[in-house]
């Protein structure tokens, strides 16, 4: 890891940096357990990050610490700093609700929301408080075009999105974190709850989306970190023990630890 | 032995329906042909053939849509705050508590404290309006917890997924947690009103009228209601007024099993739409 000075003030610059997100010193604790003991990482923009690792490492844990959807867990601390382009999200300052659209989400059982597949895309714009009927239509065609959901759904925009299969469902999902442009996507095993026709749509999707996203990835499949991630992070018991390129992970790891679980010795 | 337990089980199960079912026979059999278009317009009367109920079901209407009014707002508010803004801890706990203690609190209790504060301390006298603030001080605390399970019920994953997205929290509260548990909450509510179209005993304490000549017309005006109207008829020695009485407890019987029913429908859709 390359040592750079820790800087405070916020740093400008029109072009996107290399690094989207940068984590120095993370500690979390939920009351006395110690779930994140001490992780410095950076993250590359638009790049494909998988974190990797046994169920409880704190892979998780990590990945909401983004979007700061840790702050509602009961006992939740944290001590160390996450930028995200150069912002100190946990500063005072940070307003919460705009990270948010800054930073996406989509979650490991598909959760659209009890509404039209319409309202479903819109909801994140509806929230910023845009009413004009045009440009929504356009977002939300936009947004479910960009996950290939489109075709499957443009006759039915005004049926309840629980009617969806599961695996359209979790692309609605990501269709409804897509409408409002967000910088980086974080995604807390997306497919785990899927069928693998469904899943392998979503990787392709993956694909397509880091062209101008920054994503992240939790996953406990092996093979899924090896197809669609450019760099994959190892985690165990609250540390970050191996990360690299995925095809040194993959290949040639540093640790004996990070073979032995991708070779399915443990975990 | 599972034998003698599986008639006692029967008997239970039975005992209550059969007693119900020959109460509301015997109501039928005496009050079905007193009901009459008549009966229903007609302003009381000191002639049990003349006399009818219009006063009492206007009196009932006014004081339920006025209960509604306040308990209605004021019940959800609680219960969103309680449920998603509060802080869990000892504080929250002891409010908790002491809500589910209101709700079996006597209701003439609640007659009381309607009296000394609104009809004494806030001089609206005997009102529809003070009638209705007592019984939506009574029905408030079933409100409050029917809607907490409602909006309990709404599961996390819309929350997570609306918090997500950027939303405030009154923004998640408004745009997906109220609507997710609007048939939760109306059920709640309905059965609470249910409840207190058919209370007595407090409206009595507050000082309502077993004998009011019209209908109420504004909100300050004397007033009575079914049940009220009910129990003048009961204690009446002439005869003709039992049959009045069994035609009343028929209307009013109506009107809380169409309440439950509705209530039972909500309950019903509500649970098929979010699974």
């Amino acid at each position: 890891m390359e040592s750079e000075q820790i800087d405070t003030a916020r740093e400008d610059s029109p072009a996107k940096k290399k690094n989207m997100i940068k984590a120095e010193g993370v500690k979390v604790w939920y009351d006395d357990f110690m779930a994140i003991k001490g992780i410095d990482m950076k993250i590359r923009t638009n790049r494909v990050t998988a974190f990797i690792g046994p169920s409880g490492c704190g892979k998780s844990t990590f990945l909401r610490l983004f979007n700061r959807m840790n702050d509602y867990v009961e006992g939740f601390r944290m001590e160390g700093n996450i930028r995200i382009q150069g912002n100190n999200i946990y500063s005072e300052k940070i307003n919460i609700e705009q990270l948010r659209k800054e930073v996406g989400m989509v979650f490991q059982k598909p959760n659209p929301f009890p509404k039209s597949v319409f309202e479903n895309v819109a909801y994140g714009l509806r929230i910023q408080g845009i009413k004009d009927k045009q440009y929504l239509q356009d977002k939300v065609e936009a947004s479910l075009k960009q996950v290939a959901l489109w075709d499957e759904v443009k006759d039915g925009l005004n049926k309840s999105a629980l009617a969806l299969s599961g695996g359209q469902q979790q692309r609605l999902c990501i269709a409804r974190t897509l409408a409002v442009e967000p910088e980086v996507i974080l995604m807390d095993e997306p497919t785990s709850a899927l069928d693998p026709i469904s899943t392998s749509k979503i990787e392709e999707l993956l694909y397509e989306l880091k062209e101008n996203y920054t994503i992240v990835i939790v996953t406990h499949n092996m093979q899924q970190a090896s197809r669609v991630s450019d760099s994959t992070a190892f985690f165990y018991m609250g540390e970050l023990v191996e990360y690299d390129k995925t095809k040194k992970i993959f290949t040639n790891p540093e640790k004996k630890q990070t073979e032995n679980y991708i070779t399915g010795r443990f975990g | 032995m599972d034998q003698v337990f599986k008639y006692w089980g029967i008997f239970c199960t039975l005992l209550g329906l059969v007693l119900l079912a020959i109460f509301i026979g015997s109501i039928l059999v005496d009050g079905v042909k007193r009901i009459d278009w008549e009966f229903i317009t007609n302003l009381p009367s000191r002639k049990a053939e003349n006399s009818g109920i219009y006063t009492a079901l206007m009196g009932s209407v006014w004081v339920l849509v006025l209960t509604t009014i306040f308990a209605l707002p004021i019940g959800i508010g609680a219960a969103i705050y309680l449920e998603e803004f509060s802080r869990k801890g000892k504080l929250s706990s002891i409010l908790e508590v002491n809500i589910s203690n209101l709700a079996g609190v006597p209701s003439v209790i609640y007659g009381l404290l309607g009296l000394e504060i609104f009809v004494r301390v806030m001089q609206m006298g005997s009102s529809v309006l003070a009638g209705s603030f007592t019984l939506a001080l009574l029905i408030l605390p079933i409100v409050i917890v029917s809607t907490r399970e409602a909006i309990k019920a709404v599961p996390q994953s819309i929350r997570d997924a609306s918090y997500a997205m950027g939303a405030t929290k009154w923004q998640t509260v408004s745009m997906q947690l109220l609507p997710a548990s609007f048939g939760g909450i109306m059920t709640g509510v309905i059965l609470a009103l249910s409840r207190a179209v058919g209370e007595t005993a407090p409206l009595i304490v507050i000082g309502a009228l077993a004998y009011v000549p019209f209908a109420p017309s504004s909100p300050m005006d004397d007033f009575s209601v079914l049940p009220i109207q009910i129990f003048n008829w009961i204690s009446r020695p002439q005869e003709g007024f039992e049959l009045n009485a069994a035609a009343g407890i028929i209307i009013l019987l109506s009107i809380t099993f169409i309440m439950n029913g509705i209530a039972v429908y909500l309950r019903n859709k509500w649970q098929k739409k979010l699974k």
